[in-house]
């Protein structure tokens, strides 16, 4: 799970991770408000959605007048901000962040991930503030300075020099440095955070550190212990179907072909979308239904995965293991009832009672279901479907 | 032969008497697995498919002599079910629970590491050893005994790959599912050369899907360590950037973790990558000389 940039700021502020004072706004007029509440004579609005490249995108705009604020929050509010991390379709504001303009005398990056490969929490800072840390990572690797912290010991002093020393911080600079990012450990411990991401950090003209951004992202395992974190979902970031999938403890994830895909297990699911390629045809979606795969689960696949409009042909493809394939093609069929499926269906079940499976669903006699024999066979039928070539 | 777990293998269940570990436990017993017992914090004294239950892994390691523990407590306390098995002395725990918070396995792993304590998954299928001993959730009939050792971060996955090499006439040693979680157990690089090593492994079937570099790193291993014949295939080739699909490590995070960098790292190290998931089983007997 992902939080706004306010939400983390707010998050910050507890943990003592320094940030410029600032407030969220839902219209002008409140925006004004915070502006002249905050005082000073510049100010930042600032766009909230889950993704970063704002600025470069219009999503973040400097004021110098409370007026100007307003005007800058009313123009931002409800438009789609498209940025190289939204996706040509972009993303819509529905909040704006006020902030203090910070006097910015030079940007860094900081950030924290897993490092799944030393399974510890890793730190790491650069120098080269505002850019994209993939980006440098690929142009620039040696500009990227990377602490492993064994959570076992914590975040030490020597973790902390050795960023410091490696962005090249002058004496005064490295104490309120290392201060800043140990706070920033704590936060990611504490949270279950599985990304941080500071960029820019910056030194101000009074030699302070800020985080001028601030991007969260959660494990969502972990989210039971966190029901003030649970709290900051904003829906209106995510797809409607994959949430809608959530609810009914399915995995969605939405994709740009037209075939149709309901598996059970989550490998399984990707090599179907694999397959379909493989076999010359575009996959609409992973979509996997768990091992169970009964009548209510699959009924509930077939409304997930015909909210998609350009779906046309679907492959169920369940490798029946505990759960017996006889039982899984009459909760195939029993969905067919529930859900009016208005494309070809082709059906491969694989596993315990197979053959007793594929006897149903030939003896049940519909049109549009298409039984195959095998991985392979049911690829084939599925993509010829969805392009019209089968019968 | 057969690597880690065989029919004398004595097990314990954590979480033997809840609905999971009951149902999984009889399966594992009718497949012929010495199930000798069972752990449920206050059901210490009590008989659960007619053995013994026991307070601690303490008590049931003493009593029953078992060295491996199949894991069912839910998520919040996994972490403390494993740290509590590596106390124990047990020597590998299989961790089927789904679920568990990254952190909590992060330091459970650790401990368990250092009290010399293998652990398997979390969020995995188990271990089998074909027609001999069944420790996890997987349908033990698709596994027939045969000459290919199998290790997969998927547990359907693992069934398809398994019921196309028996389809080849051919069959399992012992099948690994090591899990699709952010951080797991052993994986690719320890358990590999457990097969080099196992006289009746003759091929190595490896399936791995998008995120994390654990198959990247089993290439660089098998290009320096492995002689037999090694098969793969990547989940995920279709797999957009950025989107978690299904397992929780299951994810490309900045670029990193593609199923295409995975398959060349392994077809560079001299692996039989398919591209096709339906391609596996004919591959296996192809490198067999089968076929
Ligand atoms: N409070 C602020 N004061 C001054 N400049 C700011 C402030 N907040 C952001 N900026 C400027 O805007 C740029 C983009 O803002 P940022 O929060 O990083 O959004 P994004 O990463 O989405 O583009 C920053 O690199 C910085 O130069
Ligand atoms: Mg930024």
């Amino acid at each position: 799970m992902n939080i706004h940039e306010y939400q983390a700021k707010e998050i910050f502020r507890e943990y003592g991770v320094p940030v410029p004072r600032g407030e969220v706004a839902f219209s002008g007029p409140e925006a004004k408000e915070i502006a002249q509440k905050l005082g000073g004579d510049l100010w930042v609005v600032k766009a909230q959605i889950h993704a970063g490249g704002r600025g470069k995108a219009g999503g973040v705009k400097l004021a110098k007048s409370p007026e100007e604020v307003e005007k800058i929050a009313e123009e931002m509010l409800g438009m789609t901000l498209v940025t190289h991390q939204t996706g040509p379709e972009g993303k819509k504001v529905e909040k704006v962040y006020i902030e203090e303009g910070a006097d910015i005398q030079k940007e860094y990056y900081l950030g924290m991930v897993l490092d799944r490969s030393s399974e510890m929490p890793v730190m790491m800072a650069s120098t080269e503030g505002g850019m994209e840390i993939e980006e440098v990572a690929a142009k620039n690797p040696e500009k990227i300075i990377k602490v492993a912290i064994d959570p076992t010991i914590g975040f030490q002093g020597f973790h902390g020099r050795k960023l410091a020393f490696g962005l090249g911080l002058s004496k005064e600079e490295i104490r309120p440095f290392i201060q800043f990012a140990e706070a920033l450990y704590k936060v990611y411990m504490d949270k279950d955070a599985n990304l941080i991401e500071i960029n820019p950090l910056i030194k101000t003209g009074d030699g302070k550190f800020l985080a001028l951004d601030a991007k969260m992202g959660f494990d969502d395992n972990a989210l039971f212990r966190h029901p003030d974190i649970h709290e900051m979902r904003d829906l209106s970031e995510e797809d409607p179907v994959e949430h809608e999938a959530e609810k009914y403890g399915l995995s969605y994830v939405n994709l740009d072909g037209n075939v149709g895909c309901m598996v059970n297990g989550a490998g399984l699911a990707m090599a179907t979308m694999d397959i379909i390629k493989y076999e010359g045809g575009e996959p609409a979606n992973f979509l996997d239904v768990g091992g169970g795969a009964s009548a209510e689960t699959v009924a509930k696949g077939f409304e997930l995965i015909l909210q998609d409009e350009n779906v046309k042909s679907i492959f169920v493809n369940i490798f029946g293991g505990i759960v017996r394939c006889d039982r899984i093609a009459n909760g195939i069929l029993q969905a067919t009832k529930q859900v009016e499926v208005n494309v070809p269906v082709v059906v491969r079940l694989d596993g315990t009672n197979a053959e007793e499976a594929a006897e149903i669903l030939k003896n049940a006699n519909i049109p549009n279901i298409i039984p195959a024999t095998d991985l392979a066979d049911g690829a084939k039928k599925a993509v010829a479907a969805a392009k019209g070539e089968l019968q | 032969m057969s690597i880690l777990v065989h029919k004398d293998t004595k097990v314990i269940v954590q979480g033997f008497t809840g609905k999971e570990g009951t149902f999984h436990s009889q399966q594992c017993i009718d497949y012929g697995t010495k199930i000798v017992g069972g752990v449920t914090p206050g059901k210490g004294g009590q008989t659960h498919l007619d053995r013994p239950v026991f307070n601690t892994v303490k008590e049931a390691v003493d009593a029953t002599g078992a060295t491996v523990s199949m894991i069912f407590v839910p998520p919040a306390f996994t972490a403390d079910a494993v740290m509590e098995a590596a106390d124990a002395g047990i020597d590998l725990a299989v961790i089927i629970t789904e679920g568990a918070p990254v952190k909590d396995m992060m330091y459970a792993k650790m401990y368990a590491t250092k009290k010399g304590m293998k652990t398997i998954g979390p969020n995995c299928p188990g271990i089998i050893t074909a027609e001999e001993c069944k420790i996890g959730i997987m349908p033990g009939f698709i596994f027939k005994k045969g000459p290919v050792g199998l290790i997969s971060k998927s547990g359907t996955l693992t069934y398809e790959a398994s019921n196309q090499v028996v389809k080849e006439g051919l069959g399992i040693t012992t099948a690994v599912g090591i899990g699709g979680d952010p951080i797991i157990g052993l994986s690719y690089k320890q358990l590999l050369p457990l097969f080099e090593a196992d006289p009746e492994t003759e091929a190595i079937v490896m399936i791995g899907e998008i995120g994390g570099t654990l198959e990247i790193e089993a290439a660089e291993f098998i290009k320096q360590n492995i002689t037999k014949p090694v098969v793969a295939f990547i989940a995920g080739q279709t797999a957009p950037k950025g989107k978690r699909m299904g397992h929780a490590g299951a994810i490309i995070s900045g670029g990193q973790g593609t199923a295409q960098e995975k398959m060349e790292a392994l077809r560079n190290a001299g692996v039989h990558v398919v591209e096709s998931p339906a391609d596996i089983g004919k591959t296996v007997a192809h490198v067999l000389g089968k076929k």
